[in-house]
Formats: C-alpha cells, structure tokens, sequence
C-alpha cells in the first residue's frame, strides 16, 4: 500500500509535512511517499492512497481531518467530505495535456525505477542511439522554443553551439525563476528532477558538451536538494559521469546555486553570476551560444524547454509539434496565480485562450469580485482587462496584442487594483532589480517611479504622461537587456488598457 | 605650444587582417574584421557620441547614446558593442536615434551637477551639447548630488557626485592594471563605484592613475588639475624612473607642469602608467633642490656657493693636480643611468679623450652588468632579445628573480594581461611576490628557492630538458655552434645537474623542477624574463648565460612570445650601457684593445685611446684606500649609499682629494664631494634614454633648466678646463656623433625620432626602422653559443654566527635611493625600509611585529623594523634600500660577481635581534689592511673558479683577465699576491698570462 503526500514546497506550505507526520502516527511511514505536486494547488495538500481501482484522493487535507479519514478507511478509498476520487478523473488535471509535466506528481521524484517505469530514460537512449546531428535536427524539427520568455528555437540554438569548434562547451539550466507569480520550474524540479537531468544531457550530447551546469535560485531550498540528491543518484548509476550510460559521452552536472538577484535570471548575467562574478548584464556579441561561460560555447536553455526534450526524443518530433498554433508549437506550461480561485500548473497546447485559463481553469477570483486585469508573462508582462480575455495564449498572438507569453505566469487581479500603482509597481520593480549597467534602465526606472508618483499626486499629468511615454521609448529601444527593455510593456499596457487609472484625481471610484 | 590631443576611437582596433566593407552614413568604409560600427566611423570620421566606451578598454555598451540602426535589422544596437559586416549599411544620425540619445542624455543630467570643476574635462556636458540638450525634464527627487568627496589619495580625487558609472574606472583597474581593487557596489540606481568598500588609500589602489586617465567626468581628477587649472600647452617625452621607459604627454599651463598623461601611442607603455611616472614629479621642484654650484677645500668645511667659472675651474685644477703627482689614471668617472644617452656619451668621452683614461664606469656596474656579459657571450649582444609587446605572444612566462609588480608596474600589467588570456607562469624567487598568486594570476608553478643558488636551478631545469629528449634539436642544428651545444650537452646531462642531486642546495623539490621543466619545454613560445635576483650575485654572469642556454635549447630565440628579457631598473641603464659607459668598451659594446674601432673614435676626437681597459667602480674604490686613486666625476648616481658594503665605499671616498657630485639634491655621496654641480631634472633635459626593449624614446625639455645649463655644457666645461676643448650645440648634434661612430646607433636622429616617435636598436642601413625583435635568422654573433655553467656556491654562507640569508628588493611606490621618490606624496605608502622575516625565526628571537630589530652581518649593522609574514621561507629575510636612514648597504658585502664585479646584493648572511632603540646608530666597521689586494686575490680565485675544469680553464681565465682588468691590477697580481693564496687554476693562468705576454 502507498500513500501519496506530496513533499513540494507549496503543499509543504500548506500543511503537507505535517499532514504527512500525522499519518504516519496511525499507519507508519513506510507506506508514504512524498511525490510532487500534481499542480492542482487549491487542493493541496492532496493525499493519495493506491488502491485497486488505482489512485483516489482526498483534499485539502489538514492535520484535523486525519482521524476521521482513517475512520472513513481512507487507507481503501473510503468515502469522505475531502474525497476527490479517482485522481486520473479529476476533471481540472485530466483536461489538461501534460507533456512536460506528465510525471510531476505521480511518480517518486528520486526513485529511477519509478521514473523509468513511467517513460524516462526513453528519449536519452534513443538520443544515445542516434547521430547528434540527427538530435538537433529532432528538436529542431519539434518545434520546441525556449520557455524563458524570448521564444527562440531551441534547436537552431543548439546547431550554434554544435557547429562551434572549442575545447570545452556547456549546458547551462537556468532555473532562476524569479518572476512573480511562476512556479513550474520549481515544481517541475522538486517533483521530476530526472526529466530535466535527462533533457540536459541529451541536449550535452546533442552539441557536444561534457559539462553542465543548474543554476538554481537560493529562494528554492527544497529543489536545490531535490535535484542535488537526483544528480548524485544519477551518477551512481552511471548515467551522469565519463560513460553516459555506458556510451562514448561523458557529461558532469553540477548546481551553481543563486544569491537573490532577479537580473541572474537574464542569460549573460546568469553567466557572470555562474563565473563567480557580479550579476550583470553582457553586451551581445558576442552571443552566448558562441562564447557563453567562460567564453566557451554555451547552451542556455530554461528548465521547462530542457525539460520538454525527453519527451520530443522519446515521442518523436511529430507528436510533439501535432500540438499548438502556428509557430508556437507543443505544450505551454501556464502558472496560474493571484486573485484566482483556482490556482496551480495548467499545461495546454499554445492556443488556449485567457478566458479558458483564468475562468475556465481559475473560476473566477478568490475574493469572488470581478476580474479586472490579468498580467501575463511576469512583472515585465501586459496587463490585459476582460476585453482582451479571447486572445490565444501563443507567442506570436500575445505579441500582437501588445503583451508576451514570457514564462507562462498569469496573475488575476479583481476590480480592487489600481493600474497606476501596478505601473508604478513595474518600474520599482526595475529600480530595485535593475544591475545597473546600463544607463535607461538603471537611471529610467527610478525616474519612472518619480513620474508615475506625479501623475498620481496629479501633478502636470499630461506633460507627466508625455515624459512617461518618452521614457518607455528610451528604456525599450535602448536597454541592454530585457530587464529595462520590457519594464516598460505593464507600464504602457496599464496606461492603454486603463488610461482612467492615469487621470491624476484622487480616486477613480 | 599647444595641447597635444590623442584621439579616442572608441573600441580598441581589431588584430584580424582580413578587410571588410561596409556603409555608414552613405560612406564606404574598409576596415579589418571585428572592428566595431563605433571605431569604423570614427576612422571614417564620424564621431558617434558616447560616454562609456574608450579605445584603451573592451566595448561594454552601458551608456546606450551610442546606438545606431543598421538596414534589415530591428532594434537600436550600441555601437561600440556591435561588429562591422560585409555589404552591412548604418545609419548614425536619424530622428529616432536623435530622440534615443537625448533620452539617456536626459536620464544622465538628472543626476549630475550643473556645472563641473573640471570644466570641458566631463564630456558629460561636452556630449549634452554635441547633441542639442542642456536640461533635464525630471523632477529627479533622488539623486546622488550629496555624496561626499574621497580626498585619501595623495594624487587624485573620487568626487562620486560627478559619477555616471560608466564602469571606466573599474575596467581600467581590471583590464589594463589588473588589479582588480574597483568595482560597483550596489545595484540598479544605488550602483556606484566603490574602492572595494573603503577609502581608495586603504584600498587595494595601487595609484597607477589608469582610472583617472579612463574617467570621462570630474569623478576621478588629478588634485593638481583642480589646483592649477586646465594646462595650456603639452610636450611629449620620457619617464625618468624604471627601465620600462613610458611614454607621457606633460601637460603644463604656463610654466607650471599640471599633470602627466601616459601617451597611447607610447611605444613601451600603450597609454598605461604607474604611480611613480603618473604622479611623482614634485621632486623636480622641490626645494631641497639645488641650482647652484658649490666647492669646498675639505669635506669637513662648509659648502660655498660659487659660479659656474669658478666652480669648473677648481674642479680642472684639483683634478689636473692630481694627474700630476699620482699620474693619469688616478682620476676617473661614473657614467648615470639616470641621465641621458647624450648626457653619458659625452661623460665617458670626457673620460676618455680629456682625462685621457679608460676609468669610466657606470652604476649599471652594480645592477646589469652581468646581462652584458652573459648574453654579449651567448648571443654576441648585450640586451634583451624582444619588445615588451612580445610578451602577449607567450604561451609560458618564466620570470626569475624580478618583481615587475612593483620594479616594473607598466610591464607587469601586460604580463598579467598575457596570464589572464592564458600564459602560464613559473615564477623563480626565494619570495612569495604578488604574481605567485594576485587576481586573475595563479603561477603554475613557484620554484621558491633559497637565494644564491639560481645556477642549481637553471642546470636543473636544462639537465630535465636535456636527458627527457625535450631538446629543440631542429632549432640548435640550425641556429646555434654545434660544438659549444654539444660540449654543453655533455656537462648539462652530468648526474650533477640532476633535480634530484641539486635539490639539497637550491631546497626546490625535485619533482617540482621536472614539472617545470617540462611545461616550459611543451609550448610554442617560451620566454624568460629576468632581474636583479639573477644578475646581483657572485655567479651573476653564469646564471644569464644559463638562461640564454635554456632559451637556446627550447628553441625560444628570434621571434615574437620567446626570447630573454633582463627587466631593466634604471631608465636608463640600457642606454648608458650601450654609450660605453664601461671601462674596457667603446659605445656599441665594442672592446677598447680594438684598434679599428679606437681609430673611428681617434679620428673624430683627435686624440690617441688608451688600449687598456680602466677600472671598474670597486677597484676604483680598492684603489682609493690604497692611495692611488684620487679623484672622481660622479654622475648623477648616490653611491655612498647605493653601493654594497657601505663603509668600504665612505672609507674610499675619503681618502679621495676631490670628488665631485653632479646631482639635483646634495646627496648622501655629496657628503664627501669637494665639488657640487647641479644637474637637471628629467623635466628640463633634451636628449634620449633608452628603456629595456631597447627602445630608444625622446626626452623633450617641458621646462627651463633650473640651472641655467644643460647638464652636458657643465661636462664639456669641465673637459674644455681640463685642456680638451668640447662643445655641442644641442643634445641632437652628440646623437649625430653617436651614430656617426656607433654602427647599431647609424640610424638614430633627433629628426627620425620626432618622425616615428621611437626606434629600437639596431637601427642603421639593414634596419632602418629599428629592431623590435633580435636574432631573427641568426644571432648578433651568427651561431647561438652554448657555455657550460657550473654551480658555485657563493662564499657568503649562512653561518652559526649570521645564519639568515638576507636579499633585497623594492616597493611600488618608492624608487631605489628614493632619492626623488622620497622627495613626492609618495611617502604616504611607504615611510622607512622593513625588514621581512617569517614566523619561524622571529619566534626563535623574540622579535614581535612591528619591533626594532638590529640587522648585523659580518661588515656592519642597522637597525629597521620588522615586518612577520610568510613572504619569505623560513631562514631568508628581506628588506628595501629606499631610506638611507636605515642604510641597508652598510649591512651588504663587498663579494660580487665573478665575471663583472657585480656585487652580491641579494645574498648577505646576517642575525638579528630585538633592538630597544630605533634606528639612527648606524655602525660601520673598521677596514684596515691591504684591501685592493686582499680583492685582487678573491677576484682571482673566483674567476677559476667557475670556469669548467674540463677545458684548459687557465687559458680562459687568463684570457678573461686581460680582456676585464687594469694593467695596474695586474701589475700587482704578478708582483704582490702570495701565490699560495691562488687556487691552482689562478696559479697556472698567472703562467699562461706571462709566457703570452
């Protein structure tokens, strides 16, 4: 008998260690394993038990409900007021597509043999297999495109880095996810954190690097020791180290673990930050690709995309990229958070709409008064009012509607926020995590902070706005990096799609 | 006079020599790969505005006005940041681009002063109004206007309110210096520079004034600059400290010298400094300095200040009356390295032609010597074999027994910049120096051995290469003497020689030396750089020609990244070398027994040479005690307190009727001087020096001299009241005499100089431009010659008496005698000589740090400081000889190199013990006996011993006598040696110089 409680940092936040402790006190803790999150985080913790018509469960369970849990003979899918069924049926996860995350939540997250038994290791032995030209052409062929936010090709990414003659290449994870209101990367780590060691290592064969490296946010305690025990597992059993699985590839992996800046989460000061240097942002050219870490060539790719790699080598570029819209191909892992009744991991071929996230999957805010805007794609993302709630969530869409897809984060806010605070809130967001290179941005956002105040205090509002507008200019077209360059998209988008939070009176309602 | 003005392109130019075409601005432009957009439209003439980026320093593309927009691709690039491309087409200046720029430049006035005290120096406010805005729209509530000044820098000034944090200063620390001692604190706009978190003064600053040079703003000012004013006019000329030679623009309003810029197109410096030449010029004025002639009957009398006439016409007089009681060769004089080629030229030609001697020498005697010997032996010149740019080509540095860090500060920065590319480094020294392991530095491997034993560790080094097959054989076949090579090879590969036999006296582990060995011997380029540590010892000659033999061997002579660089001290020391500032050599290194070069000389002076050579400045010193040497001409040089065994050289200078002192300040030799002659400061000579590499660099006058004279009329007044009348209207007309006479000089022109900015000799017909490498084809003297080596272990041992072995070295921010140095701001860093010792045996003495310490040897004690670190190994100790207070020399022996009289310097058994009381007690011992001949006699012995027993060593070490040694010497080495004293090689050279005279 197996009893599912899962051990991811957002369950864990919610009572799941304890939860766990109190069963074990009536059943022993033989039988409990810590999985991951399946995601549905307004049911953590959710406890399962395996039973003959496979997994059911229960949610959110407390410490409270252990007793009478046991009482209702939990341990056999008895009936309870927590019961949720049979996990596999719970409407919110089995209308989902998981491709990424198909193994988050079900399995053991260290155990290999759980992993194995649920199609991992497929797609590195076939990777193995096959020419690494014939990997790069695979991926490219997929569709697959960075997760980060910038959405470029991962495969044609990859060919820079296999085409480059050096003596040392590396792959590089960054798995900093510092954006408000995102959580895949973590949870993807703490609850299958072969699948990103496999995506890596595919991607080091691909391109020809023995090295790779996982930089890891601070902020993520449970994921760095996760991942860190999954690594030296891994190496045990001789798929990390000189023969990858007993073939002529020899790949080490190792975490470089953040110190807090939201700037590390850029690719170059990621970079800098794993060369022990100061987070700051690198002038590109050179690109990284070609001269990365070190100065050696280098795979950057997100935690999501490596992660989505096993499964395009084991399926097959063609399964993968049936899915999506247009160029935007395959699963998106969106995050659904904030003011929403619903919150938690929806992954959805790219197409879905907003509507069919933040309603359908959301239902509607907590607070249970209206929705008023969504931010899509982190705190350097757009807001967008209902209006635009029918816009499908692909990268070339979101593009056109003036927004991104970023990271896949959405926060829901209801009709209580106030958009020239949350404008003001983006560019005090780029003052505080700005590195300070580059004069727009180091300079810029703490000027807009300034501007945005006198607009609200109702100051020269027009000129204000005027010298606003203008700055947004300076800092999008002349940043160095995206961290100044989209600071300015919540502030315009706020400033368009509610220009009557911008008016300067005292309040609106 | 106007201002000199270096233009900035931006970026630094691209090394490829493929060409690539582009358009900018409808221009077509062609320009090596890898050049940025920003530096192709400079070069094209289109200045692109920019704050942050500067050709001395990588693109970091953080002011963002320098954006550009290229045809088919999106977004606004930096300029500086992005590479051209073929076909590519840019635009500079459009409506978009206007609007971009003025928007950072809006961002930049919100948060900097009004006006600047610098004036046009920020190019904030240069920049602002290149592109039509003068205000800010912001209301800019917060801003970094209030932030206090760092005024802890005796030089320079942090005024963070004029900030923009373009990040300048901190690359300049971190590429040019490589010290790494800036940074950024904070992020976002709370990022401000920062001396690592404390004043810059308690910082790691090192003063080079790179950061100051980069600054584009106020924020970083020369004080003087604030104090004076903006200068009006510029002269470019020649750093007078150490051998680098580098290059300054002195910057002057009025007649006051405001600041020294390093010129970007300075040969040997590429427009980087360090403290000494950026800052520490006060001594030229300061008003210790004496302008006026001064004479005196006794050394016990006080000075008077006489007239120019007056004071040459008692100097003639006094030296005139000398030759005439005690014969010609009683008077002599001492060449500077500090002074000019032409300055030295027409000393040693006073020497020669009006004294009518050969007893000229110079204080290279006590530093380089050797490096003329050894490597006028192996290669048949006297000089490094590379320009200082080589160094960029290395793929390992070998670097034994120099400290460029603080003796050579501008090379030790192109050095590190190799290290940080990816040289390695093998340091040879008894001490741990900065390049063992300094940021972004770890050396491979630091071969710490004891000091003395140099020779051990380079025939172990060469006995690896040798016996593992490591040998570049292609390269000895064919650019090197077969016999010498294959002599060579025999002795090297004797178990003698082994690592593991030689490790009981160098105390380097044998395994270590293999290691070595084979990684200097595994790369393509190879080279060996070299100081002191290597010449000032007694087997000094032999260890330069181990090193030239290493060299050969690996095959590392003759082109760009190998080669054997003696790291110069002196400005120059190469200079005044190659001016036959030695006793037994005509200028151009030629021997002064050559008749057909004595007839090139006879002929343009119109007198008769002496075909002997003349005394060195130790046996001048011998020959003082004695009572036959009576009078000396010293120019520009402190040898009462630079010279080695202090009382020795006060005794000799006594006993001397007329010495006489040519100097900026009465120096611790003018104590004993009966004549003061002011000389000038660098500021105020025209003429030449000419640095390691052999670069020969103008010296141009910034400003009137403050004697009213030239230092060379003063020498040709002198000749002229000796009764040889010489004259010369200008510092050119005596280069035109020197490269009338001097075949590696036939080439050299005030006129060429001022056309190319500086020559590297040789230069004359074959070379017209000069020589930045040797050797190329073949060697100076066609095959490369290989010279068996043999380890002698100095006589200076560490005994029960004096067990520790003291060496000696310098700091960054003083300047040997410290005689200018001492005279600036710069003893702010450094305010007395400290004596290091490791923990082991100041434990074993009681001695806490910080205490007094009495420092004893067998010739004499001083007292100093003590400083405990790890520094040093256990047993070795170190100081410094900047303060003549402490008086380091009178601690030094007279032991000296075998070959050149170098003196031993770095090895002197000494003790130590606590001392109550601080310095200023001095004490010298007593010298009595027959002390010319008890040197006659050592010196004998020494040369026996170190040539190879194997080969008829009488022959050689005969040889090498005549050729080295007065007749007067020799004279008394055939009459008054016991001969029981001699060793039996030096007995049967005795016989073989009889039969063949």
């Amino acid at each position: 008998m197996k009893i599912y409680v899962p051990g991811d940092s957002a369950a864990i936040s919610v009572g799941a260690d304890a939860v766990a402790v109190a069963i074990a006190s009536k059943v022993g803790s033989s039988t409990i394993i810590r999985n991951g999150s399946r995601g549905a985080l307004w049911l953590e913790p959710m406890v399962e038990v395996e039973t003959d018509k496979g997994r059911v469960a229960y949610g959110p369970v407390s410490v409270e409900d252990i007793d009478s849990l046991v009482a209702a003979d939990f341990m056999h899918g008895g009936a309870h007021k927590l019961s949720l069924g049979e996990s596999e049926k719970i409407e919110w996860l089995a209308s989902q597509d998981r491709v990424t995350f198909k193994r988050v939540g079900i399995i053991d997250p260290l155990s290999l043999a759980d992993y194995e038994a649920h199609g991992g290791l497929v797609g590195l032995r076939r990777a193995i297999s096959m020419s690494t030209s014939g990997i790069v052409e695979e991926v490219t062929e997929s569709g697959v495109r960075g997760r980060g936010g910038a959405g470029f090709p991962a495969g044609i990414k990859w060919k820079t880095v296999a085409d480059a003659v050096s003596d040392q290449k590396y792959i590089c994870c960054n798995a900093d996810e510092g954006d408000s209101g995102t959580f895949a990367d973590r949870m993807l780590i703490e609850g299958d954190p072969y699948t990103l060691i496999e995506g890596m290592t595919i991607a080091a064969i691909a391109v020809g690097a023995t090295e790779g490296i996982v930089y890891l946010r601070s902020e993520y305690p449970y994921a760095i020791k996760t991942l860190q025990k999954a690594i030296d597992i891994a190496h045990a059993f001789g798929w990390l180290g000189s023969s990858v699985l007993g073939s002529k590839h020899a790949f080490e992996l190792k975490i470089r673990v953040g110190a807090g800046s939201y700037v590390c989460g850029e690719e170059t000061a990621m970079l800098e930050s794993i060369e022990g240097k100061r987070g700051v942002v690198r002038a590109k050219p050179p690109l990284p690709a070609l001269e990365g870490l070190f100065g050696k060539p280098t795979v950057i790719n997100n935690v999501l995309t490596l992660s989505t790699i096993p499964a395009v080598m084991a399926d097959g570029a063609a399964a993968y990229k049936a899915r999506g819209v247009g160029r935007s191909l395959g699963t998106q892992v969106f995050q659904l958070a904030g003011n929403t009744k619903r919150g938690g991991i929806v992954e959805k071929p790219f197409g879905i709409s907003i509507e069919e996230v933040v309603n359908g999957y959301g239902g509607g805010t907590l607070s249970g008064a209206p929705i008023r805007a969504v931010q899509v794609g982190g705190p350097l993302g757009a807001y967008f009012g209902t209006d635009k709630f029918e816009t499908s969530l692909d990268y070339e869409s979101m593009l056109a509607a003036g927004g991104m897809l970023g990271h896949g984060g959405i926060v829901v806010f209801d009709d209580s926020v106030d958009l020239a605070q949350q404008a003001r809130f983006a560019m005090a967001f780029c003052a505080l995590e700005s590195c300070g290179k580059c004069t727009p941005c180091r300079l810029g956002s703490t000027r807009g902070v300034e501007t945005i105040d006198l607009i609200i205090q109702g100051v020269k509002v027009d000129e204000n706005k005027k010298l606003l507008l203008d700055l947004c200019e300076v800092m999008t077209d002349g940043s160095l990096c995206a961290m100044g360059g989209l600071t300015p998209m919540p502030v315009k988008s706020a400033m368009i799609n509610f220009p009557e939070d911008f008016t300067g009176e005292v309040s609106r309602r | 006079m106007t201002m000199i003005h270096e233009h900035d392109f931006g970026t630094p130019a691209s090394k490829k020599s493929e060409q690539v075409n582009l358009e900018i601005d409808g221009k077509s432009v062609t320009v090596p790969a890898q050049t940025s957009i920003m530096r192709a439209a400079s070069m094209a003439g289109i200045n692109i505005p920019k704050l942050c980026s500067t050709d001395s320093l990588k693109a970091f593309g953080s002011c963002r006005l320098c954006v550009i927009q290229v045809d088919g691709r999106n977004g606004t690039p930096s300029s500086c940041t992005t590479p051209v491309a073929d076909g590519m087409k840019v635009v500079t200046q459009s409506e978009k681009l206007d609007r971009l720029r003025k928007g950072v430049m809006e961002l930049y006035l919100s948060d900097h002063p009004a006006e600047c005290a610098t004036g046009d120096e920020c190019e904030v406010h240069v920049v602002a109004k290149k592109i039509g805005i003068s205000e800010s729209r912001y209301a800019a509530t917060s801003t970094h206007l209030d932030l206090a000044k760092d005024e802890s820098n005796p030089y320079f000034t942090f005024d963070s309110t004029e900030c923009i944090v373009c990040n300048r200063c901190v690359r300049a620390c971190d590429e040019v210096q490589g010290t790494f001692a800036l940074t950024i604190e904070n992020r976002g706009f709370e990022a401000r520079v920062s001396s690592s978190g404390t004043s810059f003064i308690d910082s790691e600053c090192v003063s080079c004034g790179a950061c100051v040079q980069a600054c584009p703003t106020g924020a970083l000012t020369e004080k003087t600059l604030l104090t004076i004013g903006a200068p009006t006019s510029s002269v470019i000329t020649t750093c007078a400290y150490c051998g680098v030679g580098c290059s300054f623009k002195a910057e002057m309003r009025g007649d006051e010298l405001v600041r020294m810029v390093p010129l970007k197109d300075g040969g040997a410096n590429e427009g980087h400094s360090c403290v000494k030449g950026r800052f520490a010029f006060g001594y030229a004025t300061h008003s210790d300095r004496i302008t006026k002639p001064m004479i005196r009957n006794a050394i016990t009398d006080s000075w008077k200040e006489v007239s120019w006439e007056e004071a040459i016409s008692f100097a003639a007089t006094g030296l005139k009356k000398i030759q005439s009681e005690s014969g010609r060769n009683a008077i002599g004089g001492i060449t500077s390295s500090r002074c000019t080629n032409e300055e030295v030229f027409v000393v040693q030609k006073m020497v020669r032609a009006a004294f009518a001697n050969n007893n000229v020498d110079t204080c290279a005697r006590v530093c380089h010597s050797p490096t003329g010997y050894g490597l006028g032996q192996a290669f048949g010149t006297s000089a490094g074999t590379q320009d200082f740019e080589s160094v960029e080509h290395s793929d390992v540095i070998m670097l034994i027994g120099a400290n460029p860090t603080t003796a050579h500060p501008v090379f030790a920065s192109r050095m590190k910049k190799a290290l940080r590319r990816g040289a390695q480094l093998i340091v040879v020294d008894p001490r741990v120096i900065a390049l063992v392991r300094t940021p972004g530095v770890v050396a491979a491997h630091h071969l710490q051995l004891m000091p003395g034993t140099n020779v051990a560790v380079i025939n172990a080094l060469a006995h690896v290469i040798v016996t593992e097959g490591l040998a570049k054989r292609d390269f000895i076949d064919a650019r090197c003497e077969e016999k010498s090579f294959k002599e060579w090879e025999a002795f090297i590969s004797l178990p003698e020689n082994s690592p593991e036999v030689l490790e009981a006296s160098s105390r380097v582990p044998a395994e270590q030396i293999r290691k070595a060995a084979r990684l200097f011997a595994s790369v393509r380029n190879g080279s060996i750089y070299y100081g002191l540590g290597v010449t000032e010892h007694s087997q000094g000659s032999t260890m330069v020609m181990g090193i030239a033999n290493l060299a050969m061997v690996t095959g590392n002579i003759g082109r760009k990244g190998v080669g054997v660089n003696p790291l110069r001290g002196q400005n120059n020391v190469q200079g005044s070398c190659d001016m036959g500032s030695f006793p037994h050599e005509l200028p151009g290194y030629r021997h002064i027994s050559n008749a057909d070069t004595r007839k090139i000389f006879d002929d343009k002076w119109g007198v008769t040479l002496d075909a002997e050579p003349g005394m060195r400045i130790p046996n001048m010193f011998d020959a003082a005690i004695a009572g036959n040497y009576r009078g000396l001409y010293v120019q520009g040089e402190d040898i009462a307190q630079s010279d080695p065994n202090t009382s020795h050289v006060h005794a000799a200078l006594r006993a001397m009727d007329m010495v006489i002192v040519q100097d900026l300040f009465l120096n611790e030799t003018a104590k004993f001087a009966h004549v003061f002659l002011p000389g000038t400061s660098f500021l105020e000579k025209d003429g030449t020096f000419t640095n390691a590499e052999r670069r020969i660099n103008r010296v141009r006058p910034v400003m009137k001299s403050a004697t009213g004279k030239s230092e060379y009329e003063v020498t040709c007044d002198l000749a002229t009241a000796m009764g040889y009348p010489m004259s010369y209207g200008s510092g050119a007309e005596i280069m035109d005499e020197i490269a009338a006479t001097t075949p590696t000089f036939a080439g050299v022109s005030f006129k060429k100089l001022d056309e190319v900015g500086s020559l590297q000799w040789p230069c004359n017909e074959a070379n017209p431009e000069g020589t930045p490498t040797m050797h190329l084809e073949t060697f100076m003297r066609g095959l490369g010659q290989f010279n068996r080596t043999p380890y002698v272990a100095t006589d200076e041992k560490a005994t029960r008496k004096f067990p520790l072995l003291l060496t000696t070295g310098r700091v960054l921010s003083q300047y040997n005698v410290g005689a200018q140095t001492r005279r600036t701001a710069n003893n702010i860093w450094h305010t007395e000589d400290i004596l290091d010792l490791h923990e082991s045996d100041a434990q074993l003495r009681g001695v806490a740090d910080g205490s007094w310490v009495k420092l004893s040897s067998r010739v004499g004690e001083t007292i100093m400081r003590a400083r405990i670190t790890d520094e040093v190994p256990a047993g070795v100790v170190y100081t410094t000889f900047h303060f003549p207070e402490s008086g380091a020399n009178v601690i030094t022996t007279d032991f000296s190199d075998w070959a050149t009289n170098c003196p031993e310097y770095k090895v002197t058994a000494v003790e130590i013990t606590p001392s109550a009381q601080g310095p200023g007690s001095m004490v010298e011992t007593h010298i009595d006996g027959d002390v010319q001949l008890a040197s006659i006699i050592r010196m004998v012995n020494q040369i026996a011993a170190n040539f190879p027993v194997t080969d008829a060593p009488e022959v050689k070490v005969a040889h090498h006598i005549v050729q080295f040694w007065t007749p007067v010497m020799i004279e008394r080495l055939h009459k008054d040696v016991d001969k029981s004293l001699l060793s039996p090689i030096a007995q049967k050279a005795l016989e073989v110089m009889l039969v063949t005279k």
